[in-house]
């Protein structure tokens, strides 16, 4: 390794990854999942969340992040991308679906991640996969 | 019992009457500088002589959500009046320092990102009031960014129609085809707001929806 190399690893500022299983928030408030999810994130962590937030719950992740800008030192929002495994749907997938998203009171079938815009640079999103481009 | 089954019959009729010529209110969402304010100032000038807000190449351009009320669209015939409103453009992160490399002070630049954060805020705010929404979308960046699929899942989700413009279609770089393949469920339409190019077509599925 380079004396280069070596300095530009030194410069990758500490975090770490985050599993958090759908089980963890299912039966949270929205109010209670956002709080959770932006305590790990202003924890420095890069959070992997099985399943997703509703679009409702999405956008209000979004309104407290801004609120939370200006606010709190060093904070300048956070990073998310969804990805869902199904692809293109028939309407009878679409059917068995909605029915196991009720009966497991989620879509576990999608993963989320958010991470702190202070680490993670940007997500690359592709139907089929995320890239995460990380800050020195 | 009865005068309460005639009063709703009245008040059926009343509402289908006014229906027709209430304003729609026709939302403008986002990310920021796809062209948001350029389509609704094409617009608002074509059929008022007056623009809504000013645009500029520094992201958050608009901070404030604005209107233009009364905005009447002849279109082959067919006339509709709109309710023009022009929201600030939803992102997931606002960094002053951003603002620094187009020779802001940093004071500006903090100043920039503050009511930038409480644009978006209010942007968000007014998803519930809309009737229909056109969703502005660079067609030369990458339409699989989380903000577009947060904010279409909210209309969705409020049973608000949507329209989705594929703007910068005078971009070499523009890939409209990258546009339908992300929004396979939605119609779009490729728009240069900038040059006024294609938007017989705009005009026509924004007629075609408010119907709906």
């Amino acid at each position: 390794m380079t004396k280069d190399e070596k300095s530009n690893l030194g410069k990758i500022k500490g975090f770490s990854i985050q599993f958090l299983p759908y089980s963890e928030i299912r039966d949270l408030s929205s109010g209670d999942r956002i709080r959770k999810i932006l305590n790990i994130i202003l924890g420095n962590n890069i959070l992997i969340l099985q399943g997703r937030l509703k679009p409702d719950e999405e956008t209000r992740l979004i309104e407290d992040t801004m609120a939370m800008i200006g606010h709190i030192k060093d904070f300048k929002g956070i990073e998310l991308a969804v990805i869902e495994g199904n692809g293109k749907q028939s309407i009878l997938d679409r059917f068995k679906k909605s029915i196991v998203t009720t009966l497991s009171g989620g879509d576990l079938s999608a993963i989320t991640i958010i991470g702190p815009a202070s680490i993670v640079k940007e997500m690359k999103r592709n139907p089929k996969k995320i890239e995460l481009m990380l800050s020195k | 019992m009865e005068i309460k089954i005639l009063k709703n019959f009245f008040k059926r009729i009343f509402t289908n009457i006014f229906k027709d010529k209430k304003e729609i209110k026709l939302g403008f969402y986002g990310p920021p500088n796809a062209g948001k304010t350029s389509l609704a100032n094409r617009i608002c000038k074509d059929f008022t002589g007056e623009e809504i807000g000013a645009v500029s190449k520094i992201p958050h351009e608009t901070r404030k959500v604005q209107f233009k009320e009364k905005v009447e669209i002849n279109y082959k015939g067919k006339k509709m009046v709109f309710k023009m409103i022009d929201t600030p453009g939803i992102a997931t992160k606002i960094d002053y320092e951003d603002f620094l490399k187009y020779k802001m002070s940093k004071k500006d630049a903090k100043e920039r990102a503050k009511e930038a954060t409480e644009g978006i805020i209010e942007s968000i705010k007014w998803l519930d009031d809309m009737d229909l929404v056109v969703i502005v979308l660079d067609a030369s960046e990458n339409p699989y960014n989380q903000v577009n699929i947060t904010i279409i899942g909210n209309l969705v989700a409020r049973k608000i129609p949507v329209l989705i413009v594929a703007n910068k279609s005078d971009l070499r770089k523009a890939n409209i085809k990258k546009i339908e393949d992300a929004f396979p469920e939605y119609d779009v339409v490729g728009i240069s707001a900038r040059y006024g190019k294609n938007l017989e077509e705009f005009y026509e599925s924004l007629f075609k929806l408010s119907k709906k």
